[in-house]
């Protein structure tokens, strides 16, 4: 991106004349540039960044990346650089430790780097985006048989504190292929961006010996930083994940999958900017923008044509009460492809992963199924799943109400359907499952029932199968 | 005098200018070196404040600012048809080939192709009166749409020359000779700036529906061509899958497709599947009819705000040729939201959740742009003899994202004022994976459709629908009391009619988008199908008066015949329900 940079020597300014929260307010800053990245120097001489976020007449708002304790007004010293905020990028970034700045925390060599980019990047031409539409096998039934997710989708996690999101995150890491239309899995693995934004010390080891154990570290970069770290990083550590999984799919040709942990640590350090800043405050306190500033980050996702690379985006938030339309998870919700949603009544009844289908979809997965792709079966099965499901958890809330002796024997049956599709379908633990075995898994359950509840399938499929022997021939079709 | 200042403020996509001499609100300006583009909207004293189109960062104070003296137009011609724009026009596959994958800022081209040769048909000849409307010749834009080259608004004389023959949209299609001696060159392409509406010479009355191919739409909640409808839901209820599959079925000329700070994903979908889908009315692939504006929810948001309407411009001059447009706008509460962030940038004092005290007005003045109209000018028949009237209509469908999914904020509520159809997703249908998940209970109507539909369908249409309708919503109502009480409460009558809105819900209200056969239901079956679900209640109620008990009713063969209806081909429905109908009529089924 072509920004003028002016070549005059870099001048240093004395001028604060208020420091609030993460925020130092400069006067008789002439020439200085919005975004632009500053350079402060503190009282005993130590340097750290900042940002600008907005110019005025000829005082600028900064932006103090690592918090303002330690400033003062008279002796703090400030150079504008004369560019946005960049990131040094590398291939040799895969296997790295890395905090929100792109330096080391792994002990290791800085990296060399190859090209420096802008992080907040710039946004794909949707003209040239290719729809996302390659089955990804995550070797979970209720994400692949249900919710599929696609190579250049963007899905989040919705998950409640205490339930084992992580666990699935890094599962999903170790376990997500691309498979072929043969349904064979493709060699090829996924090389994996994880940001960990405000997570705690035990998470973030949790992340990075699950990494190890599987096998994913090296092709593997982590950006960290951690509850304790300044929250201002936070809004740079998922800007530099995304700008290096931008890098490595887009320059070199790799299918990169990003994960995000949490997203609420992320929209509260936007929030904390915006109440410094006095902003009208939206809904809950959070400013008005963090929908757009929000699709500036899941929008990072996606398939380019004539590129080989692809970004998948899984992002965990945790959400804020319990709650769905808290506008963390409900902005998200309206800018990802789907959701993924955790329940802490599966987790109660020991269902892992404790995956909620009936809140959960995927947006994308309608291209990435069917014949050629998965199975001819697989969308048919999924509506069907849905609906029995579904009909289920409504009669379990009726017999709460008005007792089981109401119920018919129609609904006796959707009952254990239901109850054998939490623990054997959803519920499937460590398991790594094929999507045959998937989708064979879900006839033999629906074989339970009668025929003629089967209404969301076609009279030919339903035909096809060997009503009494559900895992028969398909598989070698 | 000079038309240039220099940038005093810069706070995301808003800026502060001094020194521009005088500047007129919504004039386009550029900004800064790179010369974004943006356009004034607010005047204090010296000051001028800009909306920016673009990423502002990297922006300094003191740079300059440019006023073009002009307002934000579209540019209007032959080759808009099957294009992808930006929010600006800007023409985003012509924008990659200059500039790559991603967008860079400062980049513009010009929004129609000008070295295609356009093979111009004169409708009028040298010496003809002609005034603002006119057609003065037209071009085959594409196979279905022959596009009408108009006399501009405010011009009137006579015709000095005219043309015949291979034309670039820049060329002079004739000269008028507007008086004076003086002469009026008018070329294949115009220009109208998008805040403003254009005229016609009359609003006629809405009462023929657009149909649609979807039942729950055609059958219950129809909207009128030339009116408007909007789709509030929460996440994944199903907005854009409507939207998308009105721009595919609806029996209209023209589709502008806005896609408003919504998913880039989505554009690609419709980009790859549109050249390739085939238009059920005219058996042209669907981009042939079709234009998107994409303003992708990672796009400057001030830009978002123009995207509405720079579409609602392009379809007003499609209507103004004598066509049936369908603007289609998703999503429109993306649209409130740029507002609102732009309002607060502005420091204005905030309204209800924020959003500035002008919405509802802004939020009007749109819906206001739909309408069934006498074009301005006449047509002439083909033989270029006698005129006659224009007739167009330009139908607008907006989808609401309410936060939460809770309907009472200010975007559902202004546009539930001024829009005469609403169609209520429901999470709980959604959830279910019931869809269209279009809510029988709280969406309606407001449009006198029943003349149109009896006298073009059947004369029971109306009734057929009331009595359905009124059905399931005694069956919700039932539903509550089985939730309390059990099932055991119920009369044998009130289990029959829950069985039948089950079935209705199953067989006739559930259409998936996606699959073959049920994606697109003509009028035709959509009318026979609910006349046999009908019958068989009626069927059920005499099997039940004459003492024969539910589960005979539910032994009916035509039960699952039923449940079935929608994989029936469409050709032969007609012909296939009514032998089903008769049969129950006559009791042997
Ligand atoms: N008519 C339909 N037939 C089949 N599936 C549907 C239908 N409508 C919606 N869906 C399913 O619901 C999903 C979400 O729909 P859609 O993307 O239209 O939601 P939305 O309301 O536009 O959400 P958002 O506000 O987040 O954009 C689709 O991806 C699809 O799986
Ligand atoms: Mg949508």
């Amino acid at each position: 991106m072509a920004e003028s940079r002016p070549s005059l020597v870099l001048k240093e300014y004395r001028t604060l004349s208020e420091i609030r929260g993460p925020l130092i307010f400069l006067n008789r800053a002439a020439g200085i540039a919005y975004q632009e990245v500053v350079r402060i120097t503190d009282p005993d001489g130590v340097m750290r960044l900042g940002r600008v976020l907005e110019v005025s007449g000829n005082h600028g708002v900064i932006q103090v990346f690592i918090g303002t304790a330690g400033l003062d007004l008279k002796r703090t010293r400030v150079r504008f650089m004369g560019d946005v905020a960049r990131l040094d990028v590398s291939p040799a970034m895969l296997g790295r430790v890395l905090d929100g700045a792109g330096q080391p925390l792994d002990g290791g060599p800085p990296i060399v780097p190859a090209a420096s980019l802008d992080i907040n990047g710039s946004p794909i031409n949707p003209a040239v985006r290719a729809h996302p539409s390659e089955f990804i096998q995550t070797g979970i039934s209720a994400i692949d048989g249900l919710n599929t997710l696609t190579r250049g989708q963007k899905l989040p996690i919705f998950t409640l504190s205490g339930l084992p999101a992580n666990e699935l995150a890094a599962q999903i890491a170790a376990q997500a292929r691309v498979s072929g239309p043969s349904g064979q899995a493709e060699t090829e693995p996924f090389a994996v961006v994880f940001a960990a934004i405000g997570i705690t010390h035990r998470e973030v080891t949790f992340f990075t010996e699950a990494f190890q154990a599987s096998g994913t570290a090296e092709r593997t970069v982590v950006f960290i930083n951690r509850a304790d770290d300044p929250s201002i990083m936070r809004l740079y550590t998922a800007r530099a994940a995304l700008t290096t999984a931008e890098y490595l799919a887009f320059v070199h040709d790799q299918h990169v999958l990003v994960i995000m942990t949490d997203m609420t640590n992320y929209c509260e350090a936007l929030r904390e900017v915006a109440a410094a800043r006095e902003e009208v405050p939206g809904r809950r306190g959070y400013p008005g923008y963090l929908y757009s500033d929000l699709a500036s980050l899941y929008e990072r996702a996606g398939r380019i044509r004539g590129r080989r690379g692809s970004i998948t985006q899984l992002v965990i938030l945790t959400m804020p009460d319990d709650d769905i339309t808290h506008p963390i998870p409900d902005l998200t919700g309206y800018i990802t492809e789907g959701q993924i949603v955790l329940s802490r009544d599966l987790h109660r009844k020991g269902v892992y992963p404790p995956i909620d289908v009936l809140p959960s979809l995927s947006r994308q997965m309608k291209a990435g199924i069917g014949e050629g792709k998965t199975r001819a079966d697989h969308a048919p099965v999924a509506a069907e799943l849905y609906a029995l499901y579904a009909r289920g958890r409504d009669l379990r809330r009726l017999i709460a109400i008005i007792g089981e002796a109401a119920l018919s024997d129609e609904d006796r049956l959707i009952l254990d359907f239901a109850d054998r599709f939490e623990r054997e379908f959803v519920g499937q633990g460590q398991t790594n499952r094929t999507i045959d075995e998937t989708l064979d898994l879900a006839w033999e359950l629906m074989a339970m029932l009668p025929r003629d509840l089967l209404t969301r399938i076609p009279e030919r499929m339903l035909q096809q199968r060997v009503w009494a022997e559900p895992d028969d021939t398909e598989r070698a079709r | 005098m000079s038309n240039k200042g220099r940038i005093i403020r810069v706070a995301g996509p808003v800026v502060g200018a001094v020194g521009l001499s005088f500047p007129r609100l919504y004039d386009v300006v550029r900004v800064g070196h790179l010369g974004l583009i943006g356009e004034v909207i607010r005047l204090a004293g010296d000051r001028t404040t800009i909306q920016v189109y673009e990423e502002t960062a990297g922006l300094r104070l003191g740079e300059p600012v440019i006023s073009t003296g002009q307002p934000l137009v579209v540019q209007l011609g032959p080759g808009l048809l099957g294009q992808i724009y930006d929010g600006l026009q800007r023409p985003l596959t012509r924008l990659s080939e200059i500039s790559g994958q991603f967008i860079e800022r400062g980049v513009d081209a010009f929004p129609l192709a000008t070295d295609v040769p356009w093979p111009f048909a004169p409708r009028v000849q040298v010496g003809d009166a002609v005034g603002p409307g006119d057609v003065l010749g037209v071009v085959p834009e594409t196979p279905v749409i022959e596009h009408r080259v108009m006399v501009p608004v405010g011009v009137r004389g006579r015709v000095s020359a005219i043309a015949d023959g291979p034309l670039t949209v820049r060329d002079v299609a004739a000269v008028i000779d507007v008086g004076c001696g003086q002469l009026r060159e008018i070329r294949l392409v115009q220009t109208w700036p998008v805040r403003q509406p254009r005229p016609v010479q009359a609003k006629l009355d809405a009462d023929e529906p657009l149909i649609t191919g979807t039942r729950v739409i055609d059958a219950f909640f129809p909207v009128a061509k030339g009116g408007a409808a909007i789709i509030p839901g929460g996440f994944g209820t199903g907005k854009t899958v409507v939207e998308q599959s009105l721009a595919r079925w609806s029996d209209v000329d023209v589709v502008i497709y806005v896609g408003c700070g919504e998913r880039g994903n989505e554009i690609a979908d419709v980009l790859e599947e549109f050249p390739r889908s085939i238009d059920p009315y005219t058996g042209e692939p669907l981009m042939n009819r079709t234009v998107l504006i994409a303003n992708t929810s990672n796009m400057p948001v001030a830009a978002r705000e123009a995207s509405i309407y720079t579409g609602i411009t392009i379809a007003e001059y499609y209507r103004d040729m004598g066509y049936d447009v369908l603007l289609l706008a998703d999503s429109t509460s993306r649209w409130g939201e740029a507002l609102r962030e732009i309002s607060g940038r502005l420091e204005e004092i905030p309204g209800e959740e924020g959003y500035p005290a002008y919405l509802a007005a802004r939020l009007s003045e749109f819906y206001e742009r739909a309408g069934r109209v006498r074009c301005l000018g006449t047509g002439r028949d083909a033989s270029g003899g006698n005129p006659v009237p224009r007739i167009g209509s330009l139908t607008l469908v907006g989808a609401v994202s309410p936060p939460g999914g809770d309907f009472s904020e200010p975007i559902t509520q202004g546009s539930m004022r001024v829009a005469g159809a609403f169609w209520a997703l429901s999470y709980d249908l959604s959830r279910r994976r019931h869809f269209p998940a279009i809510s029988w209970t709280q969406s309606y109507s407001l449009y006198p459709l029943k003349r149109w539909y009896s006298r073009h369908v059947a004369r029971d249409w109306s009734d057929l629908v009331g009595e359905a309708i009124a059905l399931l919503q005694r069956a919700d109502e039932l539903e509550e009391i089985v939730q309390l009480v059990g099932p055991e409460a119920l009369s044998d009558n009130e289990h029959l009619l829950l069985m039948i809105a089950q079935m209705i819900r199953e067989g006739f209200l559930h259409q998936s988008a996606f699959e073959g056969e049920d994606r697109y239901c003509p009028l035709e079956k959509t009318y026979w199908m609910l006349k046999a679900f009908i019958t068989f209640y009626h069927r059920g109620r005499r099997m039940l008066d004459a003492g024969q008990g539910l589960d005979a009713v539910r032994a009916l063969p035509a039960r699952a015949a039923l449940a079935r209806l929608k994989e029936e081909p469409a050709e032969n429905a007609a012909t296939s329900i009514k032998a089903l109908v008769d049969q129950l009529v006559e009791g042997d089924a």
